[in-house]
Formats: C-alpha cells, sequence, structure tokens
C-alpha cells in the first residue's frame, strides 16, 4: 500500500516568542513549563507517523491533546511551527497560498463536528459546494451532488435548508460535501461526536458501507474507544501534543505504551456499560402445554443449540431441557417435557450489567435467562456473545 | 510649568491645518461638482415624477418587502403621513430632504461597506478604524459644519459631507461586526474546500453578515436624516429648514408641522429598510 499522508516532526506553538518556546519544545521541557516560561501553548509537539492509501486513521486523545491542531495542519487551516506535511511527496509547508488552494479543491475535504453547513444554502447547493468552489457549472455539480446525496441515504431533500434537518441528517449532508467534491482524503475532526448514540452507531456503519465502495484515505478524530475500534485501521494516540503511541487496534488493546493508553482502554471498559439486554440472543424455545418432545427437538435442531428453553401457556419462563434427556423421551414414547425439566438455570433481569455478572458467566456453563418482571424469558445470555460485545462487535441488535 | 498654565494652540493647529487643505482647491470643487452632480440627478428625478406616483411608487415598494410578514399596517401610515406633507404645502421640501438623505447615504454605503470588509479582514485597519469611528460619532454634529462649509461652501454639498461623516460609523462597524460574528467553522469549511478570499466574501461571508449589516445600514439612515435641521443651517434646502425658519419666527405651529414632516419621513424610511434586513 502507498503512502498518502507523511507527517514528520510536526509541531504546532500558538502564541509570540515562538523562537524560545520552539527550544524549550526542543529540550523536552512540559507544555505547562512551556506556557510558564514564554506564555506561548504548545499544541503539537514533533508529531510524526504515515498514514496509507485506503485505510481508516484514528486520532484518539484527551481535550486539549492536540487532535483538531494537528487535523487541521493537515489541510493547513492552521500553519505549522515546524517539522513536514508530505502529500504525494509535496511538502505542504512549502506550498504558497495559490498552492495550496489547489491542493485543498483537489486532494481533501474535511467533515466539521457540528456540521458546518452553510445556513444560506439549500441542502443541494451545500452538497455542491466544493464543485462550486472549483468553478463547475451548475447542472454538472448538482448532478454530481444528487449522487453524494444518494450515497449518504438522503434523497429528496434538495431544496430543504440545514435547519429544517435533524442533526443526524445534517452530518449526512456534511458527509455528502465531502464527498461530492471527490478528494482522496476525507478529514473527520469528531465528526459524529455530536450525534445522539443511535444516529452514531448509524453513521458508523454507513461510513464504513461507503468506505468499502470508495477507498478513501479517512483521518477520524474520535473520543470514543469503541468507535475508534470500529472504524480504526489504526489508532494513533495523543497526550498534551505528543503522539504516545499508534497501532492497529488489537496492538492498542494488547500492548498498550504506558499508563496513559491503558487508562483510554480501561476508561470504555465495555462491561460497566453493557447491560444484560445488550448481551443477550433469541434462544429456542417451546411452550410445554402446546408441544412435546418432539416439537422440542425439531426445534433445537433448527436453532442448532442442545437445549432448549421451555416456557407455559402465560409465557412464563419455567425451565431448560437438555437435547440428550429430550431424545431419550422420544426414545421411550414418553409425552411430558416436565420429567427432564431442569429448575436451577441462573436467571436475570435485562437492566443487570454485565460486569456484575461476569464472574458467575465464566463459572456456570448453563447460559443465564434473561427474565422481565413477570418472568417473561426475553433472551439468554451465552458465553461466548459476552465475550463478542466486550470485544466490540456488538450484539445488541 | 509653563505648558500648564498656557493654552495648548490646538485651535490654531486645527485652523492652520484647514487653511492649508483650503489649498486643494482643485481637489475640493471636483468632489463638490461630483456629489451636487448625484444630489441633482436625485432632485431632478423627484421633481420629474407627478405626485401620485411617487405615492405608487413609495406604496409599492412597502408592500414589496412586506410581502411576506402581511402587516399592512405600514401602508395605511404612508398614504395618510405623505397625504398630510402634502397638504401642509411640504412636498418639495420633503424631496429635498430625500435628497440629502439618500445622496448621503449612497456614499455613506459606497465607502461604508468596503471599509467594513476591509477592517473585518485586516487586523491593523480595526485597530486604526475603531477610534477613528467613535471620534466621529461621539463629535458633536455641528463641528462638521465649520470644515465643510470652509471647503465646500454652502448649500447642499457640505450638507451632505456633514451628513456623511455623521453617519458613516454605524455602516462601517456593523459590517465589521457582521463579517467577524460569522461562526468559525463555517469560515473554515469555506477555507477547506479551497475558497479563495473573494469566494469566501461573497458565498459565505456576506450572505451571514447581511442581517447585522442592513441594522448598521438602517442606522445611518436615521442618522443622516437627523441632520437635516443642522444641515439647513448653512443652506441645505428641505423640511429642515423650515423648522429652522420657525424657530427663527418664533412659529410654534410651523416648526411643528414641519418637524412631524421629518418624524413621517423618518418613519417610512426606518420601517422599509427595517424590513429588507428579514
Ligand atoms: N487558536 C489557538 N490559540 C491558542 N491556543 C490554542 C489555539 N487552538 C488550540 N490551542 C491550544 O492547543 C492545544 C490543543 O488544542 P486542540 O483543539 O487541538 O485539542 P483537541 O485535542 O482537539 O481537544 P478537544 O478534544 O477538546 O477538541 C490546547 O491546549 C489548546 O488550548
Ligand atoms: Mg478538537
Amino acid at each position: 500500500m502507498t503512502i498518502e499522508v507523511e507527517v514528520k516532526n510536526v509541531t504546532k506553538i500558538f502564541g509570540k516568542q515562538l523562537a524560545k518556546a520552539k527550544k524549550l519544545v526542543r529540550e523536552n521541557k512540559s507544555k505547562e513549563d512551556i506556557l510558564a516560561q514564554t506564555g506561548a501553548t504548545v499544541g503539537v509537539d514533533r508529531a510524526s507517523f504515515t498514514i496509507k492509501q485506503g485505510e481508516i486513521f484514528v486520532i484518539m486523545g484527551l481535550s486539549g491533546s492536540g487532535k483538531s491542531t494537528l487535523i487541521r495542519m493537515i489541510n493547513q487551516l492552521i500553519p505549522a511551527t515546524d517539522g513536514q506535511i508530505l502529500i504525494d511527496g509535496q511538502d505542504l509547508t512549502k506550498l504558497n497560498k495559490q498552492e495550496m488552494i489547489a491542493l485543498r479543491r483537489k486532494k481533501m475535504s474535511m467533515v466539521f463536528q457540528n456540521f458546518a453547513l452553510f445556513p444560506n444554502y439549500t441542502i443541494i447547493q451545500n452538497v455542491a459546494f466544493g464543485l462550486e468552489i472549483k468553478g463547475k457549472d451548475k447542472a454538472q455539480r448538482e448532478a454530481r451532488a444528487h449522487e453524494a446525496l444518494e450515497l449518504v441515504g438522503l434523497k429528496g431533500y434538495d431544496d430543504q435548508y440545514p435547519n429544517q434537518l435533524s442533526g443526524g441528517m445534517q452530518q449526512r449532508v456534511g458527509l455528502a460535501r465531502a464527498l461530492a467534491s471527490d478528494t482522496d482524503i476525507l478529514l473527520m475532526d469528531e465528526a459524529f461526536s455530536a450525534l445522539d448514540p443511535l444516529n452514531r452507531k448509524e453513521m458508523q456503519d454507513e461510513l464504513l458501507r461507503i468506505q468499502s465502495e470508495l477507498h478513501k484515505t479517512i483521518i477520524f478524530i474520535s473520543h470514543d474507544l469503541n468507535e475508534a475500534l470500529k472504524l480504526g485501521d489504526h489508532i494513533m494516540i495523543m497526550r498534551d501534543g505528543q503522539v504516545i503511541q499508534t497501532g492497529t487496534p488489537e496492538e492498542i488493546l494488547t500492548q498498550p505504551a504506558d499508563d496513559y493508553v491503558e487508562r483510554f482502554i480501561e476508561d470504555v471498559d465495555r462491561s460497566r456499560v453493557l447491560t444484560a439486554a445488550n448481551v443477550m440472543i433469541k434462544p429456542a424455545m417451546v411452550n410445554i402445554e402446546k408441544s412435546g418432545p418432539r416439537t422440542a427437538l425439531r426445534e433445537m435442531r433448527e436453532n442448532n443449540t442442545s437445549s432448549i428453553y421451555v416456557i407455559d401457556n402465560q409465557q412464563r419462563f419455567i425451565g431448560m431441557a437438555d437435547a440428550r434427556d429430550v431424545i431419550e423421551l422420544v426414545r421411550k414414547q414418553q409425552k411430558d417435557l416436565g420429567q427432564v425439566l431442569q429448575k436451577d438455570v441462573p436467571t436475570t433481569n435485562p437492566d443487570t450489567p454485565i460486569k456484575e455478572l461476569m464472574s458467575e458467566i465464566s463459572t456456570t456453563p448453563i447460559p443465564f435467562a434473561v427474565l422481565d418482571e413477570r418472568e417473561h424469558l426475553l433472551g439468554i445470555i451465552v458465553r461466548g456473545a459476552v465475550l463478542g460485545a466486550l470485544a466490540g462487535d456488538g450484539v445488541t441488535e | 510649568m509653563d505648558i500648564l498654565i498656557a493654552k495648548l494652540p490646538v485651535a490654531d493647529w486645527i485652523n492652520d491645518f484647514v487653511k492649508w487643505l483650503s489649498g486643494f482647491t482643485g481637489f475640493f470643487n471636483g468632489v463638490t461638482n461630483f456629489i451636487g452632480a448625484i444630489a441633482n440627478m436625485f432632485q431632478w428625478v423627484f421633481d420629474l415624477i407627478p405626485i401620485w406616483l411617487f405615492f405608487v411608487l413609495i406604496l409599492g415598494l412597502t408592500f414589496y418587502v412586506k410581502r411576506n410578514d402581511k402587516k399592512w399596517g405600514l401602508l395605511i401610515f404612508e398614504l395618510l403621513g405623505l397625504l398630510f406633507i402634502w397638504n401642509m404645502g411640504y412636498w418639495r421640501d420633503m424631496t429635498q430632504t430625500l435628497t440629502l438623505v439618500l445622496t448621503s447615504c449612497l456614499i455613506v454605503y459606497v465607502i461604508g461597506i468596503p471599509l467594513g470588509i476591509w477592517m473585518a479582514k485586516t487586523q491593523w485597519v480595526n485597530m486604526v478604524m475603531q477610534p477613528v469611528l467613535d471620534f466621529m460619532q461621539t463629535m458633536p454634529a455641528f463641528v462638521y459644519l465649520i470644515p465643510a462649509v470652509a471647503f465646500f461652501g454652502i448649500g447642499t454639498v457640505p450638507g451632505v459631507i456633514a451628513s456623511v461623516i455623521f453617519a458613516m460609523p454605524p455602516t462601517v462597524r456593523m459590517t465589521n461586526l457582521g463579517i467577524r460574528q460569522v461562526p468559525v467553522d463555517l469560515i473554515e469549511a469555506a477555507d477547506s474546500y479551497g475558497s479563495t478570499s473573494w469566494q469566501k466574501l461573497f458565498k459565505v461571508q456576506l450572505p451571514l453578515a447581511q442581517s447585522t449589516m442592513m441594522a448598521g445600514i438602517n442606522q445611518s439612515l436615521m442618522l443622516a436624516l437627523s441632520m437635516v435641521v443642522i444641515a439647513s443651517m448653512i443652506g441645505t434646502l428641505g423640511l429642515g429648514t423650515q423648522v429652522y425658519f420657525a424657530v427663527g419666527r418664533n412659529d410654534a405651529g410651523a416648526g411643528f408641522t414641519a418637524g412631524l414632516s421629518i418624524v413621517i419621513l423618518a418613519i417610512i424610511l426606518d420601517r422599509i429598510t427595517q424590513s429588507l434586513k428579514k
């Protein structure tokens, strides 16, 4: 894979006394020390990394760690104080104004946290903005804008204004605007952070779908490890303007570079956030008052399981039957499942955090039954699904 | 110690400066002719169109700008107000006042809007202009009459000049403010897609600054109108002249009717420009 963006020792210092601050940075003085001595704020401190063509590169870090500053140096909205940024082997920091404008038009587009749609423009005009700037004629740019809107799943809103759309829809427009200008690189600064969880998840899926078609190079800033793990081919973690670790999601999770990264990972410990309802799956079920062992057996075969959950006419959970016992019943020509019912199945309610169930889940071989207040069986929790959810491939739906 | 006792010769300096400036007669004559031509053009139009057509134009304009909020009270007010002015015999004075206001405002906008844009885009211009604008606005308007007469004689032109100076600040300020108020992320969005400065200005900054700018434009218009009485003292004809004469003759009735005519004109101009904002 070819390298798309190469950042070498890039530093950004805000404020006066730049020369002195630069020298202090080179002497590895801390951000606070430099602020105290010169009044200058170090935004980014000698960051180096490479981004390959067609990957999603996620930048993470606490507030103030320099993520926004860094991404804005990649399109030179903020000029770098020091260092090199190479795109196609061209050093951006050396370009003059015209060359920079040309590069922005050709190479990159940006999606913003608060959408940054132009309130005086309709949706179609917003999406066509990049092309309008490039001087494409109206018919051409609107045709392209339509394609982009379709790609993000927004048709028929052409003539509405941004304030008529929900946040999720507005960000689709923001994404469409970036896609319509046909640039290789997408810069996304916390693009999904202002969305509610449902919309956010939907947009993440959408982005992955679009990415599988278009193979852009995406630089994505996120606060949220789950999002980073889900989207990122590589993840870079920053603190106080410095790059602390860059790696694949697995590397970040399994070999955190230091305490800071470790805290980052544990901070989003999913077992605390996920509840029984998030990880439960649908079990094979049979109504004892309507069906006998043969139906139960067929049900198990269809669901590929070795046990079945038994309910009564009021949908109440009454126990579980094992496949071997049921086969025995069938062989003996017995009709009553009740004979082989196991009643000591562990149960829980849907709102219990996984954290509280963890130790029991790992010791009991029988899956938990999730019951509501009326003892209706909602689902069961199997070990595999719990671990899967903790590793990020949500079983939520 | 002397300096504390002796009066600083500031007044002398200013007088010398004014005298030095009056040496540029060619320049001032040029300006006088140019402004005079604009004013004459307006007055020529007002004298040309019959009164009924003037009514139709004003009411039609109001109808047009109010077409969205559908409040037609203003139309009735305009009809009655203009009839009153006509009935009082102040019609030509009213058009003369309108000429002063429109000429001044035209100049204010042509100079003030670009100046406001320049202030918004260039920090040092902003720093220089802020105190100048404060000065222009707080200096009593009377004071502008003196150099205006010195350079431009008497009549409509010095009235326009004094009004321009006095009415300029709101347009400049609000243009500057409106552009600065455009949210940063919209500016970033414009830049990140490769806009040139001009594209950014015309496609993003000015459209979004528009309603703030309109507030400044409206204020300038009102300030220009407020100069009519003052300007009448240096021979600018119009409703102000009628007020000024009434004061001289101690004629409260005439003063009131002329004053009321100014108020009517002010309300009409104010309401129409305010509706433009939306
Ligand atoms: N225009 C500026 N002038 C001075 N300091 C700035 C400026 N922009 C950013 N900074 C400083 O640079 C540092 C990095 O800021 P930046 O906005 O890049 O952080 P971030 O990682 O994006 O944070 P967040 O997660 O809150 O968006 C901060 O200490 C900030 O105060
Ligand atoms: Mg940020």
